[in-house]
């Protein structure tokens, strides 16, 4: 063992030579002044709390998670990273009731589900919004994503016959907002998948990834959430599956957060979970497959990168694979945060700094003028459709809808 | 996923390269592990006139106002270096001294921006200096962490108020032919400097700050985005973790984001830059170039690495990758047939190219083109 494997940290705090590169692109850094910056609240801070915890800082918070300190960091430092794990580990405040209502997706989902119609109705009307703001400080300008009333995995369990068909096959881990707000994204999927000739099968008992609960300080449930997971995952990779998803968020959460933060070991199955996108652009790319277009399809189409997707690097896939598409006039939209990150900008003490972060990728649409925007992230699309009144959708919908 | 040619590292050197092959149609991918030494530069390129006309052109189709003039700047420190090819919001000076009076204007609580040092410098060369500090409540909020009080911070303040700034300058103004300002302005819009310029009441220069440099981000923002909407396709916090060489000729790369997709590729441009963005790497006995493990020449005595005067020209500077005449990076004393190094990887090995910015500009030029001249390969 080297010198340097002694005292090498657990995030790598002593790389950061002081450049605050990190700093200055920063999403929270502009908008919210109380925020030390990733610089500070990363590295620098890090090194005053192994000292005494005294110094770490509530205002540690205000931090998205977006990992856009280390997109850009040249010295390689997980800065996120080290802030996140701090929060984890020195923040004793309880989560308030409203932080554990916005966490628990898969709850929400459950409890709401049945219900979808009246659900919707209420969070839609003003009386409601305005009693979630005084009472749960949820911000009133928001919309709530609908809750629709029959849920993704009872529909595919109702085509596993016809699914189990095809000779080649994938696992889908669909999370919760397929499941719960928009099954049909689902369905493309399979609509796409089955085109390719490939079958999708559910994992044995999914549950939420937990990534609103790991930025809400829910860490125990969260890890709960991650072991079974890394549990059902496995079992899939068993049997030779490579397992799908459609959401940038749940793929970046369950490959690198569960090990970097939630300390669950998910060497087993990391690999074998793939964003749909890569996996398509892979199997037309290999030749295995082929999809036809329709003639006559036409879309001038905006593509806004998620940040954790810009994180996981895999954008290029989506935009390969949209660009693929004949009649598709592509525009790739500045690097730039929506500002929603997840929950974040649903907490009315944050939404007005959520707002003034997305501003400049709202302009730019504006000023783009697109049929509608592309994007591999719910969150991204709440925040998009609110903030500029154009519609998102995900690549794998706009692949569906020009399937020929 | 493969490409025409494969760009390592999107500093100068690999954005040039990247926007001059996808300005000749070329479909290219840059992979850079972060950002780079834009980050902390001033605005001053080095001081040769070659390639003037094609520099600048590149740049104004990059919307970056760029000059050529031979002079002097005004360093953070009061002491004056030649220059010839700068940003179009650096002053350059004919002649030392500049000025019998200067005004330097700093704002209240950046301390990044050494308006002593400056004034000691200048002082000695004759010039009468006298410091003021700006105060504006736009800046009020900024001081709630005065721990990030940075350049960049106050630049996106600036960008929406640099005219409050200008008045109050006016304001404090009096008899002096010569005014000089931190180097924080125009992050985003590059017309804001020179409107400032015009709008002070006497000849004005901005002055290096601490980094990050705001012209250095400016330009890095502008050379990115020129690049995606050519077409380019930037991998950005990736990093190149390999290479598969056959036969002197480079046929693929990983990366650790896309792992097992291989990134293949005709032409690769290894633009990794030096010791600060680990193109180079010093071990306690060699100098490694680590991705490729290429040639690198350097002195074999450790010894003559350094010199004890730290203000000195560092021999450890000038190590750098081997290439033959056309840049072809050298592995085990052969050139590799389609690999191309350039930037500041090659350190002081290619004086003929220049050094620094230039170097990087003018290494990547030199490749672009011996790769959209040359026949497509077998
Ligand atoms: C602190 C500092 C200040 C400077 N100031 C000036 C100045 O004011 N004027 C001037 O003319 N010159 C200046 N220079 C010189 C500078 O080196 C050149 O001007 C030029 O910016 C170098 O560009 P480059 O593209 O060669 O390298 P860099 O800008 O260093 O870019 C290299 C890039 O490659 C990436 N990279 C490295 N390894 C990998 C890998 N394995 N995979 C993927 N990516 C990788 C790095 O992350 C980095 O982004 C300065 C240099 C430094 C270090
Ligand atoms: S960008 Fe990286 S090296 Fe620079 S200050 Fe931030 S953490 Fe440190
Ligand atoms: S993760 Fe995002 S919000 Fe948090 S410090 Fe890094 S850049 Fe800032």
């Amino acid at each position: 063992m080297t010198l340097q494997e002694y005292t090498a940290s657990a995030h790598n705090f002593e790389e950061c030579m002081k450049c605050t590169i990190c700093t200055a692109y920063c999403p929270v850094v502009p908008v919210n002044p109380r925020y030390p910056g990733p610089k500070q609240a990363g590295p620098d801070g890090e090194r005053l709390r192994l000292k005494d915890p005294y110094f770490f800082n509530k205002a540690l918070k205000y931090c998205l998670n977006c990992k856009r300190c280390e997109v850009v960091c040249p010295s390689g430092v997980k800065v996120a990273d080290i802030i996140q794990a701090a929060r984890i580990k020195y923040d004793r405040s309880k989560p308030k009731i409203r932080d554990r209502m916005l966490a628990g997706t898969d709850f929400m989902g459950t409890l709401a589900r049945p219900f979808a119609p009246i659900v919707n109705g209420m969070t839609g009307l003003g009386a409601t919004k305005a009693v979630l703001d005084a009472t749960l400080a949820i911000d009133r300008h928001r919309t709530f994503p609908k809750y629709s009333a029959h849920g993704f995995e009872g529909w595919l369990k109702r085509h596993a016959r016809e699914q189990a068909k095809f000779e080649r096959q994938v696992a889908y881990f669909h999370g919760c907002y397929v499941n719960y707000n928009f099954p049909q994204l689902g369905k493309d999927l399979v609509k796409v998948l089955n085109a390719l000739g490939v079958g999708v099968q559910l994992l044995e008992g999914e549950k939420c990834c937990g990534v609103a609960m790991i930025s809400n300080g829910m860490t125990r449930e969260a890890t709960r959430h991650a072991q079974h997971n890394v549990s059902v995952l496995q079992k899939a990779v068993d049997k030779g599956l490579t397992v799908v998803t459609t959401s940038s968020t749940c793929t970046f959460t369950i490959r690198d957060e569960y090990p970097e933060l939630l300390k669950v070991d998910n060497a087993g199955v990391r690999d074998a979970l793939v964003l749909a996108t890569r996996y398509i652009y892979q199997a037309l790319e290999s030749g295995a497959a082929t999809l036809r277009f329709r003639e006559d399809y036409h879309a001038r189409i905006a593509y806004h990168t998620p940040c954790h997707l810009e994180k996981l690097g895999w954008g290029l896939f989506s935009q390969e694979l949209l660009k693929m598409i004949p009649g598709v006039e592509f525009i790739l939209l500045d690097s730039n945060c929506c500002g929603i990150a997840g929950t974040y900008g649903f907490k009315k003490e944050n939404y007005e700094a959520s707002q003034a972060i997305g501003k400049p990728l709202f302009d730019q649409v504006e000023a783009v003028n697109p049929d509608f925007i592309a994007c591999d992230c719910e969150t991204c699309k709440w925040q998009l459709e609110m903030s500029t009144g154009y519609t998102v959708k995900h690549p794998i919908s706009i692949l569906a809808e020009a399937l020929a | 996923m493969r490409f025409d040619t494969v760009i390592i590292g999107g500093g100068l050197a690999g954005l040039t390269a990247g926007i001059t092959l996808q300005e000749a149609g070329r479909k290219t991918v840059i992979v850079s592990a972060g950002q780079n030494a834009l980050h902390f530069f001033s605005g001053t390129f080095e001081s040769t006139e070659a390639e003037r006309e094609r520099i600048t052109e590149f740049f104004v189709r990059a919307g970056i106002p760029v000059h050529f003039q031979d002079g002097q700047r005004l360093m953070p420190a009061g002491t004056f270096r030649p220059a010839a090819l700068s940003l179009e919001d650096v002053t350059l000076f004919p002649q030392t001294p500049v000025s019998s009076k200067a005004l330097i204007v700093n704002f209240s609580g950046f301390h990044d921006f050494f308006t002593a040092f400056l004034a000691e410098g200048l002082e000695k060369n004759g010039t009468t200096c006298r410091i003021c500090t700006l105060d504006l409540p736009e800046m009020e909020h900024l001081r709630l962490s005065p721990s990030e009080m940075r350049s960049v911070n106050i630049a996106r303040v600036m960008d929406s108020c640099w005219e409050k700034a200008v008045a109050d300058i006016r304001v404090m103004h009096k008899d002096e032919d010569l005014i000089l300002l931190p180097q924080v302005f125009g992050l985003k819009d590059a017309s804001i400097p020179g409107k400032i310029l015009a709008a002070l009441p006497a000849r004005a220069a901005f002055i290096g700050t601490m980094p990050p440099s705001v012209p250095g981000i400016r330009t890095q923002m502008q050379l990115k985005r020129r690049y995606e909407i050519l077409g380019g396709t930037f991998l950005m916090g990736d990093e190149v973790t390999s290479a598969a060489i056959h036969d002197g000729v480079v046929s693929s790369i990983t990366t650790r984001n896309l792992d097992t997709s291989r990134i293949f590729g005709e032409y690769f441009i290894l633009a990794s830059g030096g010791y600060f963005s680990k193109g180079l790497a010093a071990t306690p006995v060699q100098v490694v170039e680590p991705l490729f493990r290429l040639d690198v020449a350097f002195e074999e005595d450790r010894n003559g690495w350094y010199r004890q005067d730290f203000f000195a020209d560092q021999p450890y500077m000038d190590f750098g990758v081997k290439t033959d005449a056309d840049l072809h990076a050298v592995k085990d004393g052969q050139p590799l047939k389609n690999l191309f190094a350039v930037g500041s990887i090659l350190g002081g090995t290619r004086p003929d190219f220049g050094s620094a910015a230039g170097l990087a500009l003018r290494t990547a030029f030199a490749a672009a083109d011996a790769i959209t001249t040359s026949k497509p390969q077998e």
